[in-house]
């Protein structure tokens, strides 16, 4: 199965087969049309829409089938099928709407209602179908499991005429979409036609669904919804910028699957396109720049030395500011203890404060064990962040109602953020205090 | 209509079935993830397929071990992705979930030519043929479904206090001294091992619409958390009574002869949603729609007296 050579790889990559190139391309179009659309339904939460919709059109499809036997036909009509499946999609879209707005039950119970109900009621249909010996209801399943590598030209012009609708669609009404999907009560609050607006997307989504239904099977088709379109939020905030990362990798995706199915016929297109997005989910999950997990974490890491580092030069500084009785106290070194004894860390944490201090140059060499110098820059540092902490305890006491003994921990949470321009403001609230504000509450000094 | 033994053994795995899934279902709902039934029940394909690979049978005892673990897997793996990639929970499950379907299909594709097996036979299991495969004189499925509510049933009780604080407010739960995150993924696995213990004897599509559509039903009609379960327990039964007997009567409306049961079950639990949604007092449709008009009349009237 794996003897492919460079000439079969050649022919599948250059699209010189009519059938591959048929394939390849629907699905391409596909995966960027559904990456746009899913992107717009990962915002507004509800990414399993498309899941709904894709079991809810059963039976639709079913009785589409019913009727057009009872009329003496064969009921394998390709637009009627459709167009059944169309009927009791938009019909459960609805009642998802509807249960929304008269029900306190959430989107992900309506959704799911919907999609049982409705599939439920699809089975039992075709039962009858099964069971009625005027017609034949095989194939019908392909419906449900989709035919990727068996695709014809119909199934590529409605591919194509969807996405040029929806691509239009998202175009145009990208501002209105945009705030629908951020904040929708703001949205109502300034007049907005939000219902309309709700409809516009699910119209959309339902358009998607029901031509990738046929083409490319129910599993695939949920799959291009939500994926690409998760996948390319970690690598931007900008939702322009998403909705063109999300085509791409829904396009990329829908490129390496068929290609491979169609290097490798032992493989199933619809699970390798699958496969792909998934694989490019994880990448992005991992190494996304803007929302990646390692971006995340070694941002969190950042900001936990530097919290670090700050309250490592207050505690010194602190403690030097105790000891002396004039007004400029100079720079001495202080024993380990009594930072110990200052805050509450264990001595594990102390010395890797101190480790990280020492790599940040705020913290001299020292040549005893027991005690730390701070460095000509860290002295400065600490005198600083010792002010702003000062300054944002009188700005909570004052302005906040705080209690004096009690804004020690909410100055820490927020002091480590704060900008030269909030603390030129706090300056200014608290009428210019220019020297260093005197601690509001005594500091416990432990005698060693 | 006369009901054979037949018949009440199917009705009642139906009913087992149903009430098995209708009691995590309520926590689920609580917790906004009704859809989980949903991607487990197709999830578990992979778990389903590797088990016939390597046992190259369709013993159920390897089939049912294979599907719980995948089941628990795709409870798992949704949490890591949702909490890690701090993406939403209903995106997180659609992507494990179309996975693991694709993954088991390439394995089924490997392993089509040692064993005879396709995805559709996964997907619907045939409740109407439960009476036919017996132990001691009782259907299989009656003594797995059965099996299945007892645990759930004995689970619910111990941790009644637990499941319903961690539901409502997991931060609580937390301040009180017991994981929510622990809880959350016992109830998880119940929910894997009831949706691969039902939907393997009755078909998937009984165990999604049982682990939804009664406790919504439920919801809509009661706020108390002892009663919602109470409730949804007796909305599921009603509904396997009712799907199959419609089952058998509903075609003939229409000149035809019959149906599978458990569509019909699906149906029929959709049916009690429906009334509850439109008659439920003081907050059903017709409740609503009869006070706002009422409202308007005494509008009107105050209007007309200036």
């Amino acid at each position: 199965m794996f003897d492919l050579t460079l000439h079969d790889l050649l022919e599948v990559l250059s699209l010189r087969n009519y059938n591959t190139r048929l394939v390849v391309l629907s699905v391409m179009l596909l995966g960027a049309t559904s990456g746009v659309v899913g992107s717009f339904l990962l915002l507004r939460k509800r990414s399993l829409l498309g899941d709904a919709l894709a079991h809810a059109t059963l039976p639709g499809i079913a009785i589409a089938f019913l009727i057009s036997v009872a009329l003496g036909g064969t009921g394998k009509s390709l637009p009627l099928l459709l167009t059944g499946a169309t009927i009791t999609g938009v019909m459960g879209m609805g009642l998802i709407l509807v249960m929304r707005r008269t029900t306190r039950l959430k989107d992900d119970a309506a959704m799911g209602i919907v999609l049982s109900v409705f599939f439920g009621i699809g089975v039992a249909i075709l039962g009858i179908v099964q069971r009625d010996p005027r017609g034949s209801a095989a194939g019908l399943e392909s419906f449900i499991y989709g035919k990727t590598a068996s695709m014809v030209f119909t199934d590529f012009t409605l591919i194509a005429g969807v996405s040029v609708v929806a691509g239009l669609a998202s175009i145009l009404f990208l501002k209105e979409l945009t705030l629908l999907c951020f904040d929708e009560a703001f949205a109502r609050s300034q007049g907005w036609p939000v219902t309309l607006l709700d409809l516009i997307l699910i119209g959309l989504v339902t358009a998607v669904t029901i031509v990738g239904l046929q083409a490319v099977g129910l599993i695939l088709i949920i799959a291009f919804l939500i994926t690409p379109a998760a996948a390319a939020r970690f690598w931007t905030q900008d939702l322009s910028i998403t909705l063109l990362t999300a085509s791409v990798i829904g396009a990329l995706s829908g490129w390496i699957g068929a290609s491979v199915s169609a290097l490798l016929p032992g493989l199933p297109a619809g699970a390798v396109i699958v496969l792909a997005g998934s694989f490019f989910f994880l990448v992005s999950m991992f190494f996304g720049r803007s929302r990646g997990v390692l971006q995340r974490w070694f941002k969190s890491r950042q900001l936990l030395r530097r919290v670090g580092r700050q309250h490592l030069l207050r505690a010194a500084f602190e403690i030097l500011e105790k000891q002396e009785t004039s007004d400029d106290f100079k720079n001495e070194p202080v024993p380990l203890a009594q930072l110990l004894a200052h805050r509450t860390w264990s001595e594990k944490t102390l010395k890797g404060l101190i480790r990280a201090g020492r790599q940040d140059h705020v913290l001299e060499e020292s040549k005893t064990a027991n005690e730390v110098q701070l460095s000509e820059e860290g002295f400065a540092k600490a005198a600083r962040v010792t002010r702003n902490h000062r300054l944002w305890e009188l700005y909570l006491i004052r302005y906040a109602d705080i209690a004096p003994s009690h804004v020690d921990r909410d100055a820490d949470m927020v002091e480590h953020v704060l900008g030269v321009d909030i603390v030129r403001q706090l300056e200014a609230e608290l009428e210019g205090q220019k020297g260093l504000p005197e601690s509001p509450h005594e500091i416990p000094v432990v005698e060693v | 209509m006369n009901w054979t033994e037949f018949d009440l053994w199917i009705v009642t795995v139906g009913a087992l079935c149903a009430a098995a899934c209708a009691v995590p279902g309520c926590f689920l709902l609580l917790r906004g993830m009704s859809m989980m039934g949903d991607a487990i029940s197709h999830a578990v394909l992979p778990g389903l397929a590797i088990a016939f690979w390597l046992t190259a049978s369709r013993a159920s005892l390897s089939m049912f071990i294979g599907a719980a673990v995948v089941g628990v897997l795709t409870a798992l793996f949704t949490e890591w992705v949702s909490r890690f990639g701090n993406v939403h929970r209903g995106a997180a499950m659609g992507i494990v979930f179309t996975t693991l379907f694709a993954i088991g299909l390439l394995v089924l594709r490997q392993a089509a030519d040692k064993v005879d097996l396709d995805a559709s036979c996964v997907l619907y299991g045939a409740i109407e043929l439960t009476p036919l495969d017996t132990i001691w004189g009782i259907p299989k499925a009656a003594l797995v479904n059965g099996g299945a509510l007892l645990v759930n049933v004995l689970f619910t009780i111990l941790f009644y206090k637990e499941l319903k604080i961690s539901s409502f407010d997991p931060e609580l739960a937390d301040t009180l001294g017991f994981s929510s995150r622990l809880m959350h993924y016992l109830l998880m696995t119940v929910v894997a091992v009831t949706t691969v213990a039902a939907f393997e004897s009755v078909g998937s599509i009984i165990v999604i619409a049982m682990l939804i559509v009664p406790p919504a039903t439920a919801y809509l009609l009661t706020r108390s958390m002892g009663v919602l379960l109470f409730m949804s327990v007796l909305f599921g039964v009603g509904s396997a009574v009712l799907g199959h007997a419609g089952a058998s009567i509903v075609p003939k409306w229409f000149g035809y002869e019959q149906t599978t049961s458990s569509g019909m079950m699906a149906a029929a639990s959709g049916l009690f949603f429906l009334l509850a949604w439109l008659f439920a007092p003081g907050t059903g449709v017709i409740a609503r729609r009869f006070r706002a008009v009422e409202k308007g009349g005494k509008r009107d009237r105050l209007e007309g007296a200036f």
